[in-house]
């Protein structure tokens, strides 16, 4: 018999099949990084809690049908809207009352001597009901750690004008896998020292069981 | 004479499509690299709420998930109540505590304390079932947690 050569295969159809391919692929890709609010959990203790002057602490409490309860600077509670949450908590935290060895150099607030002593001692407390949704909860935490990025912002600025960035951006670059180890190294004492000078002291109640 | 026959002008050469498996296929495998499958199916609704005060997450294996929400429309016997989805399955608050301890082993023990939890909570869910998952949490001493939320502006989208 007379010897055939194998017949070519035809690759014209290649360029269809991989295109269903990559339509497949870009359909499902997903190229989104997971971005949150972190957060830092209280561990048990059975000591007992250290005695805070009620003029410190920021009261915060969202009821099951999503109000805001403040009691703050010596008031007995008001109800206050969401968009006010960040503007109260800035003047509270940046209040600088304290007189003495409490007292803030760098506070800018109205130093009224019934709201906080200075930003170490300013703690924010929150107090949720069982029936508060997840939606005001994570919007109440925003605009509390808003508050605080503020201040912070402020401080880095005024620290090291010449960096031009504020401290949320440093913090972004800090957190950035592309950034140099000498770069990291050169911010992560700056971040340092504004998280000392303005500490989040954040505390969270364990809610209330409503009837 | 014939040989030197000039060309015909006038009509192009075919371009030649050759090259345009090549080019798929690099498109291709870039896409294929780039895809994050989800890992795990989800039986929940997980509409996650606004917020724009958030950092990123790092390493992806340092992340534990914990899932919350409504059962979805394909669970509906599971009823309307929202529930906490561990891995592939529904779970209890009570199944929190062995899933730590199990996600904790899986991983090499100098990595343990980056551990952090992820909680990929539906907006529509009550915060009692989040308290219990957080009071959960600190028992077992896994204290990093982080609220997945996506980027955007959290007033805004709560009006509506």
């Amino acid at each position: 018999m007379a010897k055939r050569s194998a017949p070519e295969v035809n690759a014209g159809s290649m360029a269809d099949i991989a295109f269903l391919l990559l339509i497949f692929f870009l359909v499902t890709t997903t190229i989104e990084i997971d971005s949150g609010l972190n957060r830092k959990l209280p561990p048990i203790e059975e000591t007992e809690p250290p005695i805070i002057k009620q003029r410190n602490i920021f009261q915060l409490t969202v009821n099951g049908k999503n109000q805001l309860l403040l009691k703050a600077n010596g008031n007995d509670g008001k109800i206050i809207e969401l968009k006010d949450l960040r503007k109260e908590a800035v003047a509270f935290l940046d209040n600088g009352g304290g007189t003495g060895e409490d007292a803030c150099k760098r506070c800018k607030g109205k130093r009224n001597p019934s709201s906080s002593d200075n930003f170490d001692k300013a703690i924010i407390s929150l107090q949720n009901d069982r029936f508060t949704s997840y939606e005001t909860y994570i919007a109440v935490q925003n605009e509390i750690i808003a508050a605080y990025n503020e201040l912070r912002n402020r401080e880095f600025v005024a620290d090291y004008p010449n960096l031009n960035m504020s401290y949320v951006e440093a913090e972004k670059k800090y957190n950035d896998a592309r950034t140099t180890p000498e770069e990291k190294a050169f911010l992560k004492d700056k971040l340092e020292a504004i998280k000392l000078l303005i500490p989040q002291k954040f505390s969270e109640a364990e809610p209330r069981k409503s009837n | 004479m014939s040989k030197f026959k000039k060309k015909k002008g006038g009509d192009l050469p075919a371009i030649s499509t050759a090259s345009l498996p090549d080019i798929v296929f690099m498109l291709l495998f870039f896409f294929m690299v780039a895809t994050v499958m989800r890992q795990n199916t989800l039986k929940i609704e997980n509409r996650l709420p606004a917020a724009d005060q958030v950092e990123k997450l790092a390493k992806r294996n340092l992340l534990m998930y914990i899932y919350a929400g409504k059962p979805s429309s394909a669970y509906k016997d599971m009823g309307t109540v929202a529930r906490i989805q561990l891995n592939d399955k529904f779970a209890d608050v009570s199944e929190i505590a062995a899933f730590i301890a199990a996600e904790r082993a899986s991983k090499r023990e100098e990595e343990v304390p980056f551990l952090t939890t992820v909680l990929s909570v539906d907006k529509e869910t009550n915060m009692g079932l989040v308290s219990d998952i957080k009071q959960e949490l600190r028992k077992v001493n896994a204290l990093k947690i982080n609220y997945k939320t996506r980027q955007g502006d959290a007033l805004a989208s709560l009006n509506q």
